[in-house]
């Protein structure tokens, strides 16, 4: 069951992930990460994550996702990318950069997976754990991410307020 | 239950997938998109490193990662919406000004 599921999974990742980059349209693109993020949810799910998936369904593919829809429409760039491209020759060179990337994390994977595994301890699963950690160990930087939201919000607002006169 | 070296295969994989596209696309939201792809395959390693060692420390900082995004896509949009409503066009490659 385990390792049907992740390759399920993994197809639909992979998949979507493909669709985000090479589909013309960004409306599209974005629903295919729509799609992308909910599978990574479901991965973190078997790897006994519940309080990351729900997060990442709810802040990612729900409110980042709403705001990346949202500046589409603003912005309506459905045409941005039909003319012919200016340097064709630079973006043909990114096909075997990524697949020279590619084969050297997956080379270190592989690497790291026939070395010597330390023994596996069990998990902390659930949310529990997480919790004990994010307010104990973690205090301090969880408490920085909230003067970090709350820069952020202020900056936006600076950002995308109309120039008086 | 699978591998945790295959998750950090697939999370190489979708890393991957990211920096193609943004090298290929020109449309800054697209381009951004990726850049989400990236975080989150970066994400799924930190969360299999975290599995296999027994801790959830990686789900901590997978944690701070997603604030982190959050904050990133509000301002990133932000500028590129003030950029559109500055020169009515959108794509990086009219983005030139400070490149040599």
């Amino acid at each position: 069951m385990g390792p049907v599921a992740f390759v399920l999974i993994a197809g639909v990742a992979v998949g979507s992930a493909l669709g985000l980059v090479f589909k013309r349209n960004p409306i599209h693109g974005a629903l295919f990460l729509v799609v992308n993020l909910g599978s990574v949810a479901a991965l973190y799910l078997t790897l006994g994550a519940q309080f990351l998936a729900a997060a990442q369904v709810i802040v990612y593919a729900g409110a980042i996702m709403v705001l990346f829809v949202f500046a589409i429409m603003v912005l309506i760039p459905g045409k941005e990318e039909t003319g012919p491209d200016p340097r064709r020759a630079y973006r043909v060179l990114a096909l075997p950069v990524g697949a020279v990337l590619l084969a050297l994390l997956v080379a270190v994977v592989a690497a790291g997976a026939r070395g010597r595994a330390p023994a596996a301890t069990a998990a902390p699963d659930g949310v529990e754990a997480i919790a004990r950690l994010l307010f104990t160990d973690y205090l301090f930087p969880f408490e920085l991410t909230s003067v970090l939201l709350l820069a952020a919000m202020v900056g936006v607002i600076l950002l995308s307020r109309r120039r008086e006169g | 239950m699978a591998p945790e070296s295959w998750y950090l295969a697939l999370s190489a994989v979708l890393f991957c997938i990211g920096v193609v596209g943004v090298i290929v696309r020109r449309n800054p939201l697209v381009i951004f998109m990726s850049i989400e792809l990236m975080l989150n395959a970066a994400n799924l390693a930190f969360v299999a490193f975290g599995h296999r060692l027994g801790t959830a420390d990686g789900q901590a900082v997978v944690f701070f990662v997603m604030a982190v995004a959050a904050a990133e896509v509000a301002v990133g949009l932000a500028i590129i919406v003030a950029i559109f409503r500055l020169r009515r066009r959108l794509s990086v490659d009219d983005l030139s000004l400070m490149r040599w």
